[in-house]
């Protein structure tokens, strides 16, 4: 075996080191398969659910029967930012439980290659998840979530891109205040669940709230998705809203994580951290 | 095999000058200065809360110092440690691998991580040193205390390092699965003319491998020299007693008359 065969090659920012802990993190998936029926199974649960009880609604109400997919596409596209935030998040703590993350920054891998490569798996995560879930839906109810067309793809960036900022800070804050904290990961997105207008219009909220619910991408991503089922109208002005408040959830989500990944340094977390 | 590391051999491998580690009131690194030779293998000893894993983590850019400055291959590790981190590397029995990967998923990762251009390549070679090669396919979280560390040992190789840092390289062995980890460590140390500083309890292990040894008490260096120097400066027999005087406090000289 030749020297030149070994070479290292040590660019400032790497893309295959973001794949290399892309590898390690599909690997663990590969290596599970209950972890990834788990990824289409409550999903999938949810829209079962759901779709019942709008089978139900529509043969008692006008308003529903005129569009049917109204609640099956909020529980599928809610699931886009769940999945995004919790598989961002639990590919972070997998780290944290197996006591590798002393490991991986002793290695040439930069924080933000690590959230290039969280990013990207959380993505796989929430398309593994995704996609059987609404062919299901496709099967059980005639509803094909395909059928809002490109819309469906602002609607899954957006979403999924919120679920990214959250998952970025959460795991900061997992890491800064330790495992003690992880409970966090699991929560934290459900309190903008009522005031995203999932299932109904921000202007059902009292007006204190609807100024909040504003301030989130989610809520406009709903709107639009309400506004694309029952008016047949795509309004890309909200979704550019969406996209402009995402890009600084992002940032200010990426800043969180590096500041709190200074801190774990500064406090010597990352030699300690581990079940 | 033989690193291109010669060159740079006058140069220190780590210079450390002022370094502390404060964590609120207490103080674990207490403004230590020192340098380490290239191509030598160099010991932190020292009981516990002396200092070593926090040194050792500073060293290779962990832990963020209170106050001082780092060295490592030539490189300031405050402010430009990822010009560095490839070509070192560590293992500890307090940092693990992924258990549920296999070993070869665990080393193939890795081997990509150090930016290995022939990542298999880089596993077959760490495999075939610490003879491995059965346990690629197994789960980590499977292997005995002594395979766990090997197999830790070969990611400690897997980019061939320059500059090695060991925390307790042997914890939790059997007498012959540490001397042969011993034996590996001598062999890659002599064949690549790595450097090696490794911080342990075990006395009769630092004797065999080191030919430096630094002895940190309460934060500070107490003492400084080859295995045989300190025994010799203490009037004891061995390494061990030298430890145990400075661990009680008892300073150089005293020992010998007690």
């Amino acid at each position: 075996m030749s020297v030149p065969v070994l070479e290292r090659h040590t660019p400032a920012f790497s893309l295959r080191r973001v794949f290399a802990l892309v590898r390690r993190y599909l690997y663990l998936l590969r290596g599970s398969w209950p972890r990834i029926v788990e990824l289409a199974y409550w999903p999938t649960v949810q829209m079962l659910m759901w779709g019942f009880l709008t089978q139900f609604l529509a043969s008692h109400s006008s308003f529903i029967a005129q569009a049917f997919g109204i609640l099956l596409a909020g529980v599928l596209l809610w699931d886009v930012l769940f999945r995004g935030q919790i598989g961002l998040s639990i590919s972070f703590l997998e780290e944290m439980w197996s006591r590798n993350l002393g490991h991986l920054f002793v290695s040439p891998l930069r924080p933000v290659e690590m959230i290039g490569s969280l990013v990207t798996i959380s993505l796989l995560r929430t398309l593994i998840g995704a996609v059987p879930t609404s062919l299901f839906a496709m099967v059980f109810f005639d509803f094909s979530v395909y059928s809002m067309g490109l819309a469906l793809v602002a609607f899954f960036f957006n979403l999924i891109f919120l679920g990214w900022a959250m998952g970025l800070a959460i795991s900061g804050m997992v890491l800064r205040l330790g495992l003690g904290a992880e409970s966090l990961a699991w929560a934290a997105v459900f309190a903008l669940a009522p005031i995203s207008g999932i299932y109904y219009p921000i202007a059902t909220l009292p007006e204190w709230l609807q100024v909040v619910a504003w301030c989130l991408p989610s809520a406009y991503v709903f709107e639009g998705m309400r506004a694309l089922l029952i008016d047949g109208v795509f309004d890309g002005a909200l979704m550019l809203r969406a996209l402009a408040l995402n890009l600084v959830y992002f940032v200010l989500g990426a800043l969180v994580f590096l500041r709190c990944f200074e801190a774990a340094r500064n406090r010597a977390l990352l030699l300690q951290i581990g079940e | 095999m033989r690193l291109a590391i010669v060159a740079a051999m006058s140069e220190p491998a780590i210079i450390a000058e002022g370094l502390a580690k404060r964590f609120d009131d207490v103080v674990a690194v207490d403004g230590i200065d020192f340098a380490v030779a290239r191509g030598g293998v160099t010991a932190l000893l020292g009981g516990n809360g002396a200092g070593k894993t926090t040194t050792i983590g500073m060293l290779l850019g962990l832990v963020t110092p209170s106050a001082g400055r780092i060295e490592v291959l030539g490189t300031d590790m405050l402010r430009h440690r990822h010009r560095v981190l490839g070509r070192l590397n560590f293992s500890s029995p307090y940092v693990d691998l992924p258990l549920r990967l296999t070993v070869g998923q665990n080393l193939r990762v890795y081997a990509e991580l150090y930016g290995m251009r022939d990542a298999k390549a880089a596993v077959a070679l760490v495999a075939d040193r610490l003879r491995i090669a059965e346990l690629l396919k197994r789960r980590t979280g499977s292997l005995s205390a002594g395979q766990k560390t090997r197999v830790a040992l070969a990611k400690a190789l897997i980019n061939l390092p320059e500059l090695l840092l060991l925390d307790e390289p042997t914890a939790s062995l059997d007498p012959d699965s540490a001397g042969w980890i011993r034996d590996v460590l001598t062999a890659y140390q002599r064949d690549s003319g790595a450097t090696i500083l490794l911080a342990s309890h075990n006395m009769a292990e630092v004797e065999v491998l080191a030919d430096d040894v630094i002895m940190l008490g309460q934060g500070r260096i107490v003492d400084r020299g080859a295995p045989a120097e300190l025994v010799q400066r203490f009037g004891r027999r061995n390494l061990e007693e030298v430890f145990l005087d400075i661990a009680r406090g008892r300073e150089r000289g005293l020992g010998a008359a007690e």
